[in-house]
């Protein structure tokens, strides 16, 4: 559904160039749901922006959904749905008409167009705000019909570009309902760029980390996690005297790696923690070594990150949510 | 409940809509929400008039007999619509500015509608409020004495359409030219406008005026739009003044889409 070689953006700003986006080669199937995950400024909305046609690429080529970007940016736009970052709804629309016309742009006629907003309007909990106007809407309310907007034309391929940024936690998850169950009914590839780990990790059958323009990791989450990250165990001494006894424990233990002391604590990586846990409070017991706190940690995809980088996503996230963006890149 | 599917009925994509189709459809859309607010459309309608009502009197007591023919309101009339669509075309811009920051232009963007139609679209939008407050001017105006040329009226009123979308183009123009920095916006088009209002003559007559500013104003544009809308409400309709004012409105036009739409295209580079 999605193919790219070598797709790169370069952006002249006063500083000098900025390599926005540096070779990225990517591939999505038919039907993938597929995350972009990284840091504010890495190229992700420039890489959704080259594949939605909203800028062109410096080089490389994409095909997405059979068209070329570069040759057939027309055919692209008939056969995607896209939801960026803004509203998509003009403010001094009513909700309907937005939908209606949506719909006249793909080609149907109003009688259809309106028969197709009020479907989306039930779909999407939007039932009875058909003549709102948008800027009287909530913000949860606002980015539903953004998403209607990009379903109207029941297209095969949907960007979603930080499609729950700036919501409560209750509407992001009203929001993902909405769209997971939709691209079920239509049997849709989704590919959406988020700063939210959480997200990426319940929803994407496959995670692009992305950094500096590049792409630095692509698997399941699951996979992820496992080979870059692994689970990890922390276990505290009551007497600071036996913390080297407590650290030979935990390095006995199976599969244990990376073993670290800091503080009052024994902190290694291990194949699965909740097996290695209960394996190193035993020998650690039987060691006459006394511990008063033991933890065992699954990875997040914060932690893959950090691996890959030496950097937090979530510090980045948090540094953003204060001040927070449009864009990474003014195109 | 189960929701419709209309799933079958959604049409082959791989047909582009027409041309005209789109740049209608963006005029439509653009007009609803003017047209859903009554308050904005009356203050809109009424603007003009107040001007008029303001402005006339003092006008004609002070430079009426100076003006050219001495019917004050055949003089100025015509003036106040061109300056009606004047201030009207160049501030359109900013609702693109606001839908740009908004989202809105983007998701538009990224539809199959042809970007020059949607450049048009919303330039053609501005015209409508323009000829209905034009329509109405003249008839508030038609018991006062004010007795135009009904074909001329009708020729105006396509000259000023035709001048309004190619200054309307050209706030679009600016407006994407300047929008990360939006406040440019308006910086640029207030220090356009009044040099180009006052040195069309629109307001005052320019042959009072000291000589560098009749040759200053014979480079605007404006003033022989301002000279053929005259023309054509006195019913002077094959005249060169037509001609002229024809001239700079179809080189208007022509100018604000081209750089229109050459701006929006760099927009996506």
């Amino acid at each position: 559904m999605i193919r790219t070689t070598g797709l790169t953006k370069d952006f002249t700003a006063k500083s000098g160039t900025v390599h926005a986006v540096r070779g990225i080669d990517l591939e999505v199937a038919p039907g993938e749901l597929v995350a972009v995950l990284g840091p504010n400024g890495a190229g992700k909305t420039t890489t959704i922006r080259m594949l939605t046609t909203l800028t062109a690429p410096t080089s490389g080529t994409a095909q997405v959904a059979g068209a070329d970007i570069a040759r057939e940016p027309g055919t692209v736009r008939r056969r995607i749905g896209y939801v960026g970052q803004g509203n998509g709804a003009g403010h001094a629309q009513r909700a309907v008409d937005e939908l209606v016309v949506q719909g006249v742009v793909y080609g149907l006629d109003r009688r259809d167009a309106r028969r197709r907003a009020a479907e989306l309007m039930t779909q999407l909990d939007l039932d009875g705000l058909a003549t709102r106007k948008v800027s009287d809407l909530s913000g949860g309310q606002r980015r539903r019909l953004d998403v209607a907007l990009g379903l109207v034309h029941a297209p095969r391929l949907l960007f979603l570009d930080e499609p729950s940024t700036g919501l409560d936690p209750h509407n992001r998850a009203n929001l993902w309902e909405h769209v997971l169950r939709l691209r079920q009914e239509h049997d849709m590839t989704v590919l959406l760029t988020t700063h939210y780990l959480d997200e990426a990790d319940a929803m994407a059958e496959r995670v692009v980390v992305v950094d500096d323009g590049r792409v630095i990791a692509d698997d399941t989450a699951t996979a992820l996690k496992h080979t870059l990250a692994g689970d990890r165990v922390r276990l505290a001494a009551a007497d600071p005297a036996d913390l080297p006894v407590l650290a030979a424990v935990v390095g006995g233990v199976p599969g244990a790696r990376d073993v670290a002391v800091a503080g009052d604590e024994v902190e290694a990586r291990v194949a699965d923690a909740p097996t290695a846990l209960p394996v190193a409070l035993a020998e650690a017991a039987a060691r006459g070594v006394r511990v008063v706190r033991a933890e065992g940690r699954q990875p997040t995809l914060d932690d893959v990150f950090l691996s890959l980088t030496g950097r937090s996503l979530r510090e980045e996230g948090a540094a953003r949510a204060e001040a927070p963006e449009t864009a990474e890149v003014a195109a | 409940m189960t929701a419709p599917t209309l799933t079958e009925t959604l049409p082959a994509r791989e047909t582009a809509r027409s041309w005209w189709g789109d740049a209608w459809l963006v005029m439509t859309r653009e007009l609803t929400p003017t047209l859903r607010d009554p308050f904005s459309v009356v203050f809109g309608l009424v603007q003009p008039l107040v001007f008029l009502g303001l402005f006339g009197p003092l006008l004609a007591g002070s430079v009426g007999a100076t003006v050219p023919g001495g019917d004050v309101w055949a003089w100025f009339v015509p003036g106040i619509l061109v300056m009606t669509t004047l201030f009207g075309t160049s501030t359109t811009g900013a609702n693109l500015l606001f839908e740009m920051q908004t989202g809105a232009h983007e998701r538009l963007l990224v539809t199959p509608l042809a970007r020059s139609a949607q450049l048009v679209g919303r330039a053609g939008k501005e015209m409508a409020p323009v000829v209905a407050q034009s329509l109405l001017v003249v008839l508030v105006m038609l018991p006062f004495g004010f007795a135009p040329h009904p074909l001329g009226v009708l020729a105006g009123l396509v000259l000023l359409a035709v001048f309004g979308v190619g200054v309307g183009s050209l706030s679009y123009a600016l407006a994407i030219a300047v929008r990360q920095q939006d406040w440019m916006f308006w910086a640029v088009q207030q220090t356009l406008l009044f040099p180009l209002l006052i040195l069309s003559g629109m307001l005052l007559p320019l042959e009072t005026g000291p000589r560098w500013m009749q040759v200053a104003a014979d480079a605007n544009p404006l003033r022989y739009v301002v000279d053929a809308e005259r023309a054509l409400f006195a019913g002077d309709l094959a005249s060169a003044t037509v001609a002229w004012g024809a001239v700079a409105a179809a080189l208007t036009a022509a100018l604000g889409l081209v750089v229109g739409v050459r701006t929006l295209s760099r927009s996506t580079r």
